[in-house]
């Protein structure tokens, strides 16, 4: 890596101070993608600013019948609530298909969405979960939040606070590890929330997005036969060594069915 | 003795160091006022190096030096050279380019060597390789071994026009001509053994170091075979004599053939270390290890196996083409060649058997034996052939296999491709393995996976190797530029401590246990008394080191053959102190006794007797301290069934291997647990070359795509069931030990045995390895459109 410099910063406002003085600064949360890059010297910002003094970023509170997910509460964290696993069990099953135990005892729920990498497993549940992504800002719907490769919403002055997660009625997620990488292929969470059905499909795509033809399927009958037949065009989709997309097309209707059937 | 002797599943003296963290690897080694060297590495798969600038890289902060291929050539620094003659059709040797270790003008893989910073700290060297400026014409790349001998393929070395190492061939063309024509049934079977990078746990790493007050190199190695390194560094690459340089390769973290050879990185800190008068440091990022590191297997191959009509193998004619990558490694000649061709014949009797192999270059990575080494590849072909004949003669696969196996009375069976095997019972453990895996019951765990959606298939494979490589006469008349003895030395102390010497290394095998339960059992030494040295060739004598399952056959006779040195001397000194005649003595496991009679001495007082002989035989030396040296007369030849099961998922393609038993016959074991450690990383290996692994390069950039665990699959303990292991004890009758080797046989046989469990479930005739997700549902989608 080359030489930066790193401000551990003790509130909200000393981080955003640290991140405007800086040249090319960026927020550290778990450092998962962000130090492996930067050793890499596939980035070299110039300022790291440290999230892990915040203990405000931190943690889980029920709200609104939902749950609040603090910023910088670790996938692990996040997995072994009890809260979240009565209040919404998927949210914990998938964060614990994240990575290995050090992986996720390490990495952030806020780092994992900002990042927005196209096969991290997290933008499924905020999408298909329909969360609300909370800054120091403003509160982003999670639709308008995920808007291509590695891009967010998040402007360059804009600290991910929380994620608010709504209590689905039901909902599954089914993750296809690409072999090699272990984060998702493809992976689909399929739920029922207060505003209907919806299904995100992450890794399959340039960004995560929202099967409107399964989720209208499925609103009229909320069985796998449903979304098993709905063809998925393969254009557009990822390409790589582990998958061609004509596959990851077919398994998009594949693991829909198999969220399907787990929701129950 | 039995708890601790040979037979005993003894647990491993090295695991509380290397479990607690306290074992020495080279990284943990740092010297007085050493610098670090970061190594700049070609971007292209080809290119002519028209010009470096390393000006303003030069005046960094804390740059010691920065050198190139110039200064290799200013200090006729030699060629990293190959050390194995492959004769081809008309005699002549194989093409040999330069490989020189840092690239003259042109660079032929991306991770060649373009030039070594050497900085105070690691970073600097890195920040000033970013300023060196290289201009780079680049050339076209070629990366298939089945098109680098196409016409317009582009070119890698002047020297081997059409990309051509050697076209080697083997065996009775004109015989096996015949038997094809007088065949009543041919298999024919195109496959190609998938590229791997062998991925050892430990990066390779070197220091290189230099003392001008008795002008000689230490050089702290990740070596598998620490005195070879030496021979190479001094006799053809650096031109120093022998006495002056030390290798040392301490704790060394896994090989799997990677760490045998002489590579650029330790040779260019060697050779640094006096140029900049401090010790220089490399440790290879895991990104360095994707690229450099010898890659494994890579062969494609047409084969043809004649029958008669009730399945009997008359002949076998292959053509295979090896990729030898950009330059040639230290054995990369032998591995395609003698390592594999010689075992094609496999268990069985066929008669007439004709191979031709063209060893290719191609713009990548130098590829060099990985466990296994040859082996694999042999075994995979013949053994998915045999299946695939079994299949087309609608024999069950066990049978076909019985019909042709080599009978135990036909031992030793010389076959039509130079081997001699001296020893096995094959019939035996395909039985076992058979009702290990309750062969018969697969029907009904068929029909049962069917009723769940599931596809079940299951498959075979009988390997046999060839270990313990080798008579060092043989090995010679085929070409090898050593001899493959092993050396042995026991040193008793005076309180009856035993320090055992051994010229094979362990890194990973458990040596420190197992030579110690030999020394332990045949001299009655408790084991905690004992303490394997190896991988430093100051405190150890000149040996082979490990690689090709030898280390017991080759290494363990040497030691075995100095306890006998020892034997005979303590009857001397017992005969002495006992007042008896020398003949009169009988030992059994450190007790000297004389017949007859409960007069005895331990090995304990004969150590001691021997190192303060007051009361000691006239003109006998003093000390207890022998050394042998020991050339085995043949190689040793372990073999066994592995038998897969695997379910299919039609929906994703996703193969789980649901059922594995093995059943392997290494001879006599020294220790159970050690070996079925061997044979359990070994499975993981083969299973992971047939469903995860594979090295993909970008067939126009040369760039190597799987060049991180990103992309690059290895098999994980999740992904593998738990083994149903079995073994056979037919004894190796040429080595006093009775031992054939164990460390490679799981990755040899693994493979076709998972691969015929695929094809069976799938019902097709052949895939290509990787068995990955997504290819068996491209074949899924290519069944169901033909039963459309
Ligand atoms: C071996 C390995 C395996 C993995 N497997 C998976 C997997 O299976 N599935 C998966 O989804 N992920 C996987 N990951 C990624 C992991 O989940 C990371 O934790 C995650 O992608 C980033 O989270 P982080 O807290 O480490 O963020 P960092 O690496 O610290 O930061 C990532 C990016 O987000 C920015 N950022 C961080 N926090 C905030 C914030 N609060 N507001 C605004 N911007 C912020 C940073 O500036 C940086 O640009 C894996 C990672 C590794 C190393």
């Amino acid at each position: 890596m080359h030489d930066f410099h790193y401000h551990r910063a003790s509130s909200l406002a000393d981080a955003l101070k640290a991140l405007a003085a800086a040249k090319d600064g960026r927020l550290l949360a778990g450092g998962m993608t962000l130090l492996p890059t930067v050793k890499q010297r596939l980035a070299s910002p110039s300022d790291l600013v440290d999230l892990a003094g915040l203990t405000e970023l931190r943690g889980i509170r029920a709200e609104n019948g939902g749950l609040g997910v603090g910023a910088m509460t670790t996938h692990a964290e996040v997995a072994h609530s009890p809260d979240v696993r009565k209040t919404i069990p998927v949210l914990a099953a998938l964060a614990e298909s994240i990575g290995d135990p050090q992986v996720r005892n390490r990495g952030t729920i806020g780092g994992s969405i900002a990042n927005n990498d196209p096969a991290a497993d997290y933008p499924a549940a905020v999408l298909g979960l329909d969360a609300t992504v909370v800054t120091n800002k403003r509160k982003i719907k999670a639709d308008d939040f995920f808007k291509g490769l590695f891009e967010t919403a998040l402007g360059e002055d804009e600290i991910v606070t929380a994620v608010h997660f709504p209590r689905p009625e039901k909902a599954a997620y089914v993750k296809f590890p690409s072999p090699a990488s272990r984060y998702a292929l493809v992976g689909v969470l399929v739920a029922k929330t207060a505003g209907g059905v919806r299904v995100a499909v992450t890794g399959a795509g340039a960004c995560v997005f929202r099967v409107k033809e399964m989720e209208e399927a499925l609103a009229k009958s909320f069985t796998a036969d449903a979304v098993k037949g709905i063809k998925i065009p393969s254009k557009g989709l990822n390409s790589d060594l582990h998958g061609g997309a004509d596959y990851r097309a077919h398994l998009i209707s594949v693991l829909a069915g198999r969220a399907v059937t787990a929701c129950g | 003795m039995a708890d601790t002797g040979i037979g005993a599943s003894v647990r491993r003296k090295e695991d509380f160091r290397f479990l607690t963290g306290r074992g020495t690897y080279t990284d943990d080694i740092n010297r007085p006022n050493q610098a670090h060297a970061y190594f700049l590495r070609s971007p292209h798969a080809h290119a002519k190096i028209k010009s470096i600038d390393v000006a303003a890289a030069k005046k960094a902060p804390g740059v010691v030096s920065i050198l190139t291929g110039a200064d290799i050539v200013a200090d006729k620094v030699g060629s990293l050279i190959c050390g194995w003659v492959v004769k081809d059709k008309q005699g002549n040797p194989h093409k040999a380019p330069a490989h020189p270790p840092l690239a003259k003008d042109t660079v032929r893989y991306v991770g060649d060597h373009v030039a070594v910073v050497i900085a105070e700290t690691l970073p600097q060297a890195r920040d000033a390789a970013e300023l060196i400026k290289v201009d780079y014409q680049v050339l076209p790349a070629v990366v298939d071994p089945a098109r680098a001998l196409d016409p317009g393929a582009a070119q890698v070395h002047a020297e081997a026009p059409k990309n051509l190492c050697y076209d080697w061939e083997i065996g009775d063309k004109a015989a096996t001509e015949a038997a094809f024509k007088s065949a009543h049934h041919v298999t024919k079977l195109d496959l190609i053994n998938n590229r791997l990078i062998p991925n050892a746990m430990e990066p390779r790493a070197a220091i290189g170091e230099y003392d001008p007050a008795y002008e000689s190199y230490t050089c702290y190695s990740t070596s598998q075979n620490p005195h070879v390194l030496r021979l190479i560094l001094c006799a053809f690459v650096l031109g120093v004599p022998e006495h002056k340089m030390r290798v040392v390769a301490p704790d060394v973290g896994g090989g799997f053939g990677s760490k045998i050879y002489c590579y650029a990185e330790e040779t260019v800190c060697t050779w640094a270390a006096r140029k900049v008068g401090r010790p220089v440091k490399w440790t290879a990022e895991r990104g360095e290890s994707f690229l450099s590191d010898a890659h494994g297997r890579d062969h494609v191959t047409h084969a043809e196996l004649a029958m008669d009509k009730d399945g009997k193998f008359l002949g076998l004619k292959v053509d295979t083409i090896a990729n030898m990558g950009s330059y040639l490694s230290t054995f990369a000649t032998c591995v395609p060649t003698y390592l594999y061709a010689t075992l094609l014949a496999g268990q069985y009797t066929t008669p007439a058997i004709y191979c031709e192999v063209k060893a290719v270059f191609t713009t990548t990575a130098p590829v060099d034996a990985y466990r296994g080494a040859g082996r694999p590849e042999a075994a995979y072909l013949i053994e998915r052939l045999v299946e695939t004949a079994a299949r087309e003669l609608k024999i069950d696969p066990a049978e076909l296999r019985r019909r042709n196996f080599i009978k135990p009375h036909q031992f030793p069976y010389q076959t039509p491709v130079a081997l001699q095997y001296d020893s096995g019972n094959y019939e035996r453990t395909l039985d076992e393995a058979l009702k290990l895996i309750d062969y018969k019951g697969f029907p009904a765990r068929k029909a049962e996976s069917a009723k769940r959606g599931k596809l079940r298939g299951i498959g075979l494979s009988a390997y046999v190797e060839a270990c313990g490589i080798a008579p060092s006469a043989v090995v010679g008349s085929l070409g090898a530029g050593v001899g493959l003895w092993e050396s042995g030395h026991i040193r008793f102390d005076p309180t009856g401590s035993v320090r055992i010497f051994t010229g094979s290394h362990s890194h990973g095998q458990g040596h420190e246990t197992t030579n110690a339960q030999i020394v332990s059992d045949l001299l009655g030494v408790p084991i905690d008394k004992i303490e394997v040295v190896h991988g430093d060739t100051d405190r150890v004598p000149f040996g082979m080191g490990t690689y090709g399952s030898r280390s017991a056959a080759v290494g363990g006779s040497a030691i075995f053959k100095a306890a006998d040195k020892i034997i005979a001397k303590g009857k001397k000194i017992a005969a002495h102190l006992l007042e008896a005649a020398e003949q009169d003595i009988e030992h059994a496991h450190g007790v000297f006794k004389v017949k007859g009679t409960d007069k005895q001495k331990t090995i304990g007082e004969i150590a001691f007797a021997a190192y303060v002989p007051h009361n000691y035989p006239a003109g006998l030396e003093p000390g207890l301290d022998e050394t042998a040296f020991y050339d085995p007369a043949n190689f040793t030849y372990p073999a066994g069934v592995h038998i897969g099961e695997v379910e299919i998922d039609r929906d994703t393609g996703v193969v789980t291997v649901v059922n594995w038993a093995a059943v392997d016959d290494f001879g006599t074991v020294i220790n159970p647990m050690v070996v079925e450690g061997q044979v359990h990383g070994g499975i993981a290996q083969g299973i992971g070359q047939a469903l995860l692994e594979n090295a993909v390069y970008d067939k126009e950039t040369g760039q190597l795509l799987t060049g991180s665990f990103m992309d690059y699959c290895m098999p994980r303990a999740d992904d593998l069931p738990s083994f149903k292991i079995g073994m056979t004890h037919t004894p190796c009758p040429h080595n006093p030990l009775g031992v054939k080797g164990c460390g490679e046989a799981g990755a040899i046989a693994a493979p076709p045995a998972l691969m015929n469990a695929v094809t069976d479930a799938l019902g097709v005739r052949h895939m290509e390895m990787p068995a990955s997700p997504a290819r068996v549902w491209q074949v899924l989608q290519k069944t169901a459109k033909a039963a459309e």
